[in-house]
């Protein structure tokens, strides 16, 4: 059975489509996968089906899906797959060329089926051109038959198949074969009615349409079997592989072999026939990118040029090959590899599907093997990598055998050597870190060619992976914050909080909950004494926001000498006639309207009714003192600020800005769910000259106003500008409808900046009121007019002195600006969609300086960038947002905030000033002592925020924090938070460009760095070895850490890093909270090859060495989302997931992927979504395939490398850490 | 021949020309002498509907200096078919489609009755007209809302291929781009800086490579229109919507103080844009306001209410801080305008002052309209601004556009300078005269505006030395030539040549004397004088008024608003003067001397002397001010109709009688332009203050008594009546005459 089921090759098919989606086309997948697998016999089918889909997937798939042309394509093709099985048989000997007519053929049908898709013959041109043009090269020796999918081929299938491959004529009773894709028609055709929905976006109509005609061209026996094949579907649903199974159990054969194998595996052993290899091998060729191409024809030179391959565990592509090839080249059955060697060659394909499945037990790439391969291959693999065998346990030789390829620096064999099944090796790993001291280089271990350079054992070093999942574990119950100077879980961690006097984690972290207690010893351990402060952060539903106190028009009580506000840190005396300041000692009478009696523990009796007594986190609404003027605040306003310049218009952002703010409008911030959102709103549109908008809502027609006169701005309009949106609605939308025709064939390509923040500013000003710009913008402003800039990026400065007046504005006129704008509470939010350099230091200086943000854009493109856009603009858009804020941190006496970073302004040293603060904007705030602390009271900080709220109301904010101080420095190291260190070093340096050479700045983390480390050595571990490197548990990270810091493009550019690249990311980090720069710097990468519902697979560590090729992977840095898929992948993955069985014909383009009906897609897409959800900025998808071109762009996110700009690996910085510590030491 | 009032009143009626002496002295020293200098009124395109258009263009003196056109007073030399210039003596060849010229086969402008004649130019792209309306926001929605029903109107009495713009103003200024479909669009500028045409121009798009932008391909091909001036027919509809669509400038004013509205500017921009797209075309900017410009470059007055506009006393004692720079501000658009040719007309609407005294030279200059009134939802100014669109017989409009007026004299006399509705041209030349009267120094002028009645005053000098003989011919000659824009587009030329006879002072005195106009040298004289009082200080003027001839006229001259500031408002001064200084000698005179009917039933309307002792109480009086029509009822009349006679059919009579001067003054009323005030009063009224402000006051409180009971209402006035003046007069004359 296993080995040549082609009628299980068939039912397959058959099966998974019911089974896995409703669509059916994921069945056809199915069946390639065999195929796909370069190799076995399944090959013969896949080739003429992957021909069709090809030919006919293009036809289709155009009409169908305007968007993703690509995906489209080859979901059809699945469909045109099984008529392309069907056909294939029969036309595809004649038929090579006339594909083309096939196709065209196709069309039509579709098209009427589809009726509703007019747009098909668009789609259609260009897609099928690449595809087409792809496949028939691929295809065409092999599979003339795909073209034949039409109608006429159906009679003589046989007759084709034969051609084609030898394999196919002698497996397949021809009956089965095409039974099977009758089945999978059949049940493909049930899934178009329930499928739409999901499917609809990529197929369409069409598919049904499609697979009538061809039900009908369909010889009559199919037909029966569709009948037969149509009942199993139910069955499949329920459960996938054997339901699946069974549904093809029509053909007998099969049925034993599901029960042994899992339906993956079923599929390979229809592919084992050797026979087919020929055929197969060609169809790998058409997938891999021309380089491979050259291996593929000659299955039999393969063999030989393997070895040479093989041999050198650098050379990747060849390694990468050699995998999936030798199994087609069955000659040396120890070379096949770990994949084969656990099953017989056949299962060579197998392996890499029964890896799918076991990685979830390991977490690695080492995982692959497997349990059930693993063992098997240890044996195995040794032979395969001839020339490393000796290190490595077999089981993860194939994984390595990935890496060798990727980088030359870490031979693969060293790092296999190591306990390389991340989940198993990892724990033993662990013990040996935990002692705090990290073995020095276990070089005994390797190879002597491999030791040259690499003396420590990366799986030897602490993991970031294992630090997570082990806080992970340990915090099982609610975090509870009212014990004073206990460390909270880690970011990564999902915990609640329970407020009991102490602000949640959620909206202060701090780099120590030890302080210590005098600026010596401070100054000595030098670690950082900061909070990271996000005043205005999103809680979780299941914990309360705070809650809002009036203490009545006196206003909150406060400290008579300090100001603090009333909060759990005061004590009561004197029978609560009076209270004592917890931050200046100051004893303040308790006004008559606030007093209460108090217990006998001296605690007021009302404690826990108020929640300013007894919470971390509460709010006050303020009174008219605390407003500006005396004044009590209108509320807020909207304005849009639209560049309609030739490039705005061009990259299709005019169109979508318009598109979207006719529904976004609807979802303006409000406070009460019930009520209309007070926010008013106001357009402008603008090039060289600014067009303003009267939207009054008694207007017919909305009114434009052009000034011209940039260089003098002013608002033209009062009334009618700022308007209710449901008021105004009429007139709005037919402004949003008429902007982008209006500016349709603009060719002014100039564009300015200065003058559109300030006519936000006045109208703001001129409507007294605090609000928000949104301001989209395209190009350089070289206009003349106020705010004028040249193009001054000079990538020669790169590394010099000068490189820090990169990074500063290229004029002052910014400055004043956003004083200005400030002073308003106008916070301006930039959209950028630049096709070459904006200055964006320049021109965030003012969005960056409000509390604002800056998105952007580059190269936007309308159908690829769209959602990402959207989804930012939406959110930006309606997420909680205070104007006009004030923040100030008060802290006990002792110690003192000196400096802050973030986004903001400030006029003075204690006052920060946000024109706009939103949630998700965090201060990071530092301390200094100017005092002595004591342990017994503790560092106390009260952060306090004015601000203005969506609906106009004043109030404050006041979150509490209250941490323990030490005498010993131990204790210091005990309560450190790595991640909050890490916030407060990336935006510390990253403020030090502007004024530092990048290198000092870089040598300054580094040093402080090493200082910290060794100052722990010395005081505080435990005598040993100079040569040893001890980390105190809480840092062990830090050196890790710090290295993706020291490496980040602002501090260490790669040559494609632009200027504006990295002052993005400078000014991005500098309000990221926690969570945020964690991820950033140290990207979360997920295994997919196994998903479970409800949980997350564990994360694997940010290195090439992780990645198996065989694996498809989640990387996320909350930027950034990247799907790798390695290169030899299963196919049946890559139908869960891609609706396509074979690698080549994954469309690297798509943003999201397909929507397929199957556990696997499913879960994957919610994985990607939550990630999305966590994140303040959407990320954009990009699916990565190994060896690509865009892998580059991956590979430096693999933050534990090498990377390709210099930076040091994790195991180099590690070592130069230790260097620089013991030269502190001695 | 005729008796000279018949010859005047014959010149007059061909030629349009009155001049203060129809015999002139023959020498320098002479015509000093005179007091009176030689002089002329005269209206260059007086209506002549019997005058046929010339289809071919003049036949000009060959002598570069002289380029005086072929008329029927050169000599022509049938046979060898030439003809000397009158002017230069410049024997010229006729051009050869004259060549079957002779005696009998004359072409018109050789013909006698032909004096005045018009050629029209073929040559040159028929020009459209432009009309660009400048409207103040800045008013009371029912003032806004007259005002828009009347520009509303006059989109449809322009022609089909007019073009049209608008610009609106308060506290910004809006230049409307007409024509777009969809959202309305406006250019804004702020209201307090000046642009000039330059940036004016980038602002708009309005340069060549802005051309390309937006609507560009129609700006190209379509120079003559662009997206702010567009042909009436095209977007009739969408102006009267975005007229219909005005509203009150949002701007919320404090109380206190005035809404700021940036008039400065707004003209400012209307000059701009003719002036960038439209340049020597005849175009008209029709600005009309609805109080004082209160901010920018020529405001005339603060935002705050506490310090009222100024007044003459303000002016006197220097304490108009702002009018100087507005004035000066506002000299300079006259100025660019009238060099293009464009026409500024302002409509100033409001209670209080608008600062059409800083403003006047716009009007002034460019031989625009200046039209005051008390609100647009009057029919004062409805009327009056549909009256401005009324039409010949032939259905083009009575106005002209972009003309200039060329005089060429005979050697012995020169110009000295015109007063009226134009500016210099600066063009040098023999007959220009280096003494300086009005605008002079040139021979040329501009007038951007014209109509039928437009009079200009032109000051000759003879130049003939005392012991010159009599120059030969024995008759000196004037040319006028008035090149126009016709209101259908062509260009037009108006050639008139007038001649009149020397006469020695010392042999002919009696002659010279008899020729003399006596209504042509007041108004000439008056126009003069109030030229002189618009550029000098007041006093002085009448000081040298009264060192003048004086007659009667003079009298009443004297207590004219024209020099008279005292109970008027500056603005008032300037509306009066500007009137005056254009208006014709009919319209001038009633000016100075109003004209007073009586009815009674004693007999036929009279016409009696603008006398306190006129008003009886058993009379109706008519007084025609030329600014206001008033009827008064006497007395008595005023009961009986307070009873109510003319109900009564047995008193249809009565009835007859109280209609008889509305009937007349209805008459008045429709063919004055503008349009008088209506004022319909009687004894005791509070507007019977008009009357009595302008009747010699023979009878005042203080004298009351002197002439009897029974005749006539005493005025309260401590003015000298006109008997005093008379005897006062001649006592000087007699002292003065040694």
């Amino acid at each position: 059975m296993n080995v040549n089921q082609h009628t299980p090759m068939a039912s397959p098919y058959g099966q998974p489509q019911p089974g896995y989606s409703q669509p059916g086309y994921v069945p056809l997948d199915g069946g390639y996968p065999g195929p796909y697998a370069p190799y076995n016999g399944p090959a013969s089918p896949y080739q003429p089906g992957a021909p069709p889909q090809g030919i006919s997937g293009p036809a289709r798939g155009p009409p169908t899906t305007g968007p993703l042309p690509v995906s489209a394509p080859h979901q059809y093709n699945q469909y045109s797959h099984s008529q392309g099985d069907m056909q294939n048989g029969p036309p595809p000997m004649t038929q090579a060329q006339p594909r083309p007519p096939v196709s065209q053929p196709y069309n039509p049908g579709a098209m009427n089926m589809s009726g509703p898709h007019p747009t098909y013959p668009q789609h259609y041109g260009p897609p099928p051109t690449m595809q087409q043009v792809s496949n028939q090269m691929s295809g065409m020796q092999i599979t003339s038959g795909p073209p034949t999918p039409a109608g006429p081929g159906y009679a003589p299938p046989h007759s084709s198949q034969p051609p084609v491959s030898t394999a196919y004529s002698a497996p397949p009773p021809p009956s089965y074969t095409q039974a099977p894709p009758p089945v999978s028609s059949a049940p493909t055709q049930p899934p178009p009615p329930s499928g739409p929905a999901a499917s609809q976006q990529y197929y369409g109509s069409p598919p049904p349409p499609s697979q009538q005609p061809f039900n009908s061209s369909l010889p009559p026996t199919s037909q029966q079997q569709f009948t037969s094949s149509s009942v199993p579907p139910p069955p499949s649903q329920q459960t996938l592989p054997p339901s699946s199974y069974s549904g093809p159990a029509p053909p007998p054969g099969q049925a034993p072999a599901p029960p042994v194998s899992q339906p993956q595996q079923s599929f390979p052993p229809s592919q084992p026939p050797p026979t087919s290899q020929p055929a197969f091998t060609p169809g790998p060729p058409p997938t891999a990118p021309g380089s491979f191409t050259p291996q593929a024809p000659p299955p039999s030179s393969q063999s030989g040029s393997f070895p040479p391959p093989g041999p050198p565990p650098t050379s990747a592509p060849s390694c990468q090959y050699p995998g999936p090839l030798p199994p087609q080249q069955q000659p040396p059955p120890s070379q096949p590899f770990p994949y084969h060697s656990g099953p017989p060659p056949p299962r060579a394909q197998m392996p890499p599907t029964s890896m799918a499945q076991s990685n979830h037990l390991p977490p690695g790439p080492q995982g692959p093997p497997g349990p059930p391969g693993p063992l098997q291959q240890p044996p195995s693999q040794p032979g395969m990598q001839t020339g490393y065998p000796p290190q490595q346990n077999g089981a993860f030789g194939q994984v390595r055998g990935p890496q060798p390829g990727y980088a030359g620096p870490y031979p693969g064999q060293p790092n296999y050597g190591a306990p390389a099944p991340a989940p198993a090796p990892a724990p033993p790993a662990q013990k040996r870190l935990d002692p705090d001291a990290i073995p020095s280089p276990q070089a005994s271990d390797m190879p002597a060619v491999q030791k040259s350079r690499h003396r420590i054992d990366p799986d030897a070093i602490p993991s970031p992976i294992q630090v997570i999942e082990d806080d992970k574990a340990k915090s099982t119950e609610p975090f509870t914050t009212g014990v004073r100077g206990q460390a909270p879980p880690l970011v990564t961690t999902n915990f609640q909080v329970k407020d009991q006097g102490n602000a949640s984690p959620r909206f202060v972290r701090c780099t120590a909950y030890n302080m210590p207690c005098t600026a010596d010893m401070a100054k000595q351990s030098q670690v950082p004494l900061a909070a990271v402060v996000k005043p205005l952060a999103m809680l979780p539903p299941d914990e309360t926001p705070p809650y809002l106190v009036d203490h009545g028009e006196g206003g909150p009580i406060r400290c008579n000498r300090c100001k603090a506000y009333m909060c759990p840190y005061m004590q009561f005396i004197e029978g609560g006639r009076r209270f004592q300041c917890g931050f200046c000692s100051c004893v303040t009478e308790v006004p008559p309207h606030y007093f209460q009696h108090l217990d006998h523990t001296g605690k007021r009796v009302d404690c826990y009714d108020r929640p300013e007594l007894s919470l971390g986190s509460y709010e006050f609404l303020a009174t008219v003192d605390y407003c500006k003027n005396n004044k009590l605040p209108q509320p807020p306003a909207f304005i849009f600020l639209i560049d309609v310049s030739y490039n705005a218009v061009k990259s299709g952002m005019v169109n979508i800005v318009c598109q979207e703010l006719k529904t976004l409008l609807d979802y303006l911030p409000r406070e009460n769910p019930e009520m209309d959102s007070a926010v008013r709103v106001g357009f402008v549109t603008y090039n060289k000259v600014l067009h303003f908008y009267n939207v009054k809502s008694s207007l017919a027609q909305p009114q434009m106003l052009v000034v011209s006169d940039v260089s003098d701005m002013f608002v033209p309009l009062l009334d009618g500008f700022l308007v209710n949106v449901n008021e105004s609605r009429l007139v709005i939308e037919s402004l949003l409808d008429q902007i982008p025709e209006m500016f349709a064939d603009t060719r002014e390509t100039e564009t300015v900046f200065g003058p559109v923040i300030q006519a936000g500013l006045e109208a703001l000003k001129a409507a007294d009121c605090a609000g928000k710009l949104f301001v989209f913008h395209t190009s350089l402003p070289i206009a003349e007019a106020p705010g004028k800039l040249k193009n001054r990026e000079d990538k020669k400065l790169i590394g010099t002195d000068k490189e820090k007046s990169l990074f500063q504005p290229q004029v002052g006129f910014y400055n004043t600006l956003a004083k200005e704008c400030v002073a308003q509470g106008c916070c301006v939010d930039l959209f950028l969609f630049p096709n070459q350099y904006v200055d964006v230091a320049t021109l965030g200086v003012v969005p960056v300086s409000t509390g604002g943000s800056v998105y952007k854009y580059t190269y936007f493109q309308a159908q690829l960038d769209q959602e990402r856009f959207l989804n930012d603009l939406r959110r930006d858009v309606q997420k909680l947002v205070g104007f006009d804020a004030v923040m100030r941190v008060r802290t006990s006496t002792g110690i003192r905030a000196t400096d802050f970073f973030g986004s903001f302004f400030m006029s003075n040293t204690t006052d920060v000033e946000l024109a706009g603060l939103d949630c998700d904007k965090a201060i990071t705030v530092e301390f200094k002592h100017d005092d002595k602390l004591s342990e017994e009271t503790g560092a106390l900080m009260q952060c306090a925020v004015l601000y203005t709220s969506c609906s106009g109301q004043r109030r404050l904010r006041i979150h509490n924090m209250a941490v323990n101080c030490c005498s010993q420095l131990a204790d210091l190291y005990r309560n450190c938070e790595t991640d909050t260190i890490i916030n407060f070093f990336s935006k510390y340096a990253f403020r030090g460009v502007l004024n530092n050479p990048t290198k000092a700045v870089r040598d300054t983390l580094v040093n402080q760095c090493a200082q910290i480390l060794a100052c722990y050595r010395k005081n505080c571990a435990s005598p040993s070895s100079a040569g040893q490197l001890i980390l105190p548990e809480c840092m062990k990270l830090l050196p890790v850490y710090l290295n993706c810091v020291l490496k980040s493009d602002v501090l260490l550019p790669g040559a494609d890093v632009s200027l504006d690249d990295r002052a993005y990311l400078r000014q991005l980090i500098s309000c990221m909270d926690v969570t945020e720069t964690h991820v950033f710097f140290y990207p979360r990468l997920l295994p997919l090859m196994k998903l479970e519902s409800g949980s997350l697979p564990v994360a694997v560590r940010d290195s090439e060495e992780r990645l198996s090729k065989g694996g498809v992977y989640l990387l996320e840095t909350g930027l950034h989302l990247f799907l790798w898929v390695g290169a030899s992948v299963q196919q049946e993955l890559l139908l869960n997931i891609f609706g396509t069985p074979s690698f080549g014909q994954i469309d690297s383009s798509m943003t999201s992927l397909p929507v397929l009906d199957n556990p696997f897609s499913q879960r994957l897409r919610e994985i990607i979504d939550s990630f999305r959800a966590q994140r303040s900025r959407y990320m954009k998808l990009m699916v990565v395939k190994q060896e690509d071109r865009a892998e580059l762009i991956f590979r430096h996110f693999l933050v534990e490398d090498k990377s390709a700009s210099g930076g040091a690996s994790y195991v180099d910085f590690l070592c130069h850490m230790h260097k620089e510590i013991r030269q502190l030491l001695s | 021949m005729a008796t000279f009032p018949e010859y005047i009143a014959q010149n007059e009626e061909r030629d349009g020309v009155r001049f203060s002496w129809n015999v002139w002295p023959s020498s320098r020293l002479e015509a000093t002498r005179m007091v009176v200098p030689v002089a002329a009124l005269f209206t260059p395109l007086r209506e002549r509907t019997d005058l046929p258009p010339i289809q071919y263009e003049p036949v000009l003196c060959s002598r570069a200096t002289c380029r005086a056109v072929l008329n029927p007073l050169c000599q022509v030399d049938y046979r060898a078919k030439l003809w000397a210039c009158n002017f230069c003596y410049q024997r010229n060849q006729f051009p050869p489609s004259y060549a079957g010229i002779s005696e009998v086969n004359q072409p018109a402008e050789l013909l006698p009755q032909f004096s005045t004649i018009e050629y029209v130019v073929q040559r040159g792209p028929q020009m459209p007209l432009v009309f660009l309306y400048v409207v103040d926001t800045c008013m009371e929605d029912e003032d806004l809302q007259a005002l828009k029903e009347s520009l509303q109107m006059s989109l449809s009495l322009l022609p089909p291929t007019a073009l049209v713009g608008l610009i609106t103003f308060g506290r910004m200024v809006q230049v409307h781009e007409l024509g777009c479909e969809g959202i309305s669009k406006s250019y804004v500028f702020r209201g307090t800086k000046d642009l000039n045409a330059k940036q004016l121009q980038e602002m708009l798009g309005l340069t060549k490579p802005a051309a390309a932008q937006g609507r560009g391909p129609q700006a190209a091909p379509q120079p003559l229109s662009n997206r702010f001036l567009q042909p009436v027919q095209k977007i009739d509809m969408n102006l009267t919507d975005l007229l219909g669509e005005l509203q009150r400038d949002p701007w919320p004013v404090t109380q206190g103080k005035r809404p700021l509205r940036s008039l400065g500017v707004a003209m400012s921009i209307a000059v701009g844009l003719l002036e960038c797209t439209f340049p020597n075309t005849g175009a008209r900017i029709m600005t009309f306001i609805g109080g004082p410009a209160t901010q920018g470059p020529g405001m005339v007055v603060g935002d705050e209410l506490k310090t009222p506009i100024r007044s003459w006393h303000d002016i006197e004692k220097d304490n108009a801080k702002f009018m100087k720079k507005a004035t000066k501000h506002y000299e300079s658009l006259a100025i660019r305008a009238s060099t293009n040719g464009h026409i500024i007309d302002i409509y100033a609407c409001a209670l209080d002052q608008t600062g059409l005294l800083e403003m006047k030279c716009c009007s002034n200059h460019t031989g625009g309209y200046m039209v005051m009134a008390d609100s647009f939802n009057t029919s004062l100014f409805k009327q009056t601004f549909q009256r401005v669109f009324t039409k010949d017989v032939q259905g083009s409009f009575k106005m002209a556009f972009a003309a200039t007026l060329e005089v060429k004299t005979s050697r012995e006399i020169k110009v000295s300078g015109a007063i009226g509705p134009c500016v210099s041209l600066s063009a040098k030349g023999p007959c220009v005269s280096e003494n300086e009267i009005g605008t002079g120094g040139t021979c040329q002028w501009k007038i951007c505006g014209l109509d039928p009645a437009t009079t200009l005053a032109l000051y000759f000098e003879v130049v003939n030395q005392h012991n010159a003989p009599i120059p030969q011919g024995g008759r000196g000659a004037i040319q006028f030539v008035t090149q126009y824009q016709h209101s259908s587009g062509q260009r037009r030329i108006r050639v008139t040549t007038t001649a009149r006879n020397w006469a020695d002072a010392q042999t002919q005195i009696q002659s010279i004397a008899a020729s003399f106009d006596q209504e042509a040298a007041a108004i000439l004289m008056a126009r003069l004088a109030v030229y002189r009082a618009e550029t000098e200080e007041g006093p002085d003027v009448l000081r040298w008024l009264d060192r003048q001839l004086i007659r009667l006229f003079m009298f009443h001259l004297r207590r004219s608003p024209f020099l008279q500031v005292f109970n008027n408002s500056p603005d008032e001064s300037s509306y009066y003067r500007h009137q005056f200084n254009r208006q014709d000698l009919t319209q001038a005179l009633i000016m100075i001397q109003p004209v007073l009917y009586a009815y009674s039933f004693n007999g036929p309307p009279e016409p009696v002397l603008l006398d306190s002792s006129s008003i009886l109480p058993d009379r109706i009086l008519l007084m025609d001010t030329f600014f206001q029509i008033l009827i008064y009822h006497g007395e008595t009349v005023a009961q009986w109709r307070k009873a109510g006679y003319q109900d009564m059919a047995e008193y249809e009579n009565f009835r007859h009688l109280l209609q008889a001067p509305v009937d007349d003054a209805q008459e008045l009323l429709h063919t004055r332009f503008p349009m008088p005030r209506y004022i319909d009063t009687e004894h005791g009224g509070s507007q019977a203050r008009f009357l009595l402000s302008k009747v010699n006051p023979s009878q005042t409180h203080n004298n009351m008594y002197a002439w009897g009971q029974e005749s006539g209402a005493p005025i309260l006035t401590d003015d000298v009546s006109l008997q005093v003046f008379m005897d006062h007069l001649k006592k000087l004359a007699v002292s003065s005459a040694a």
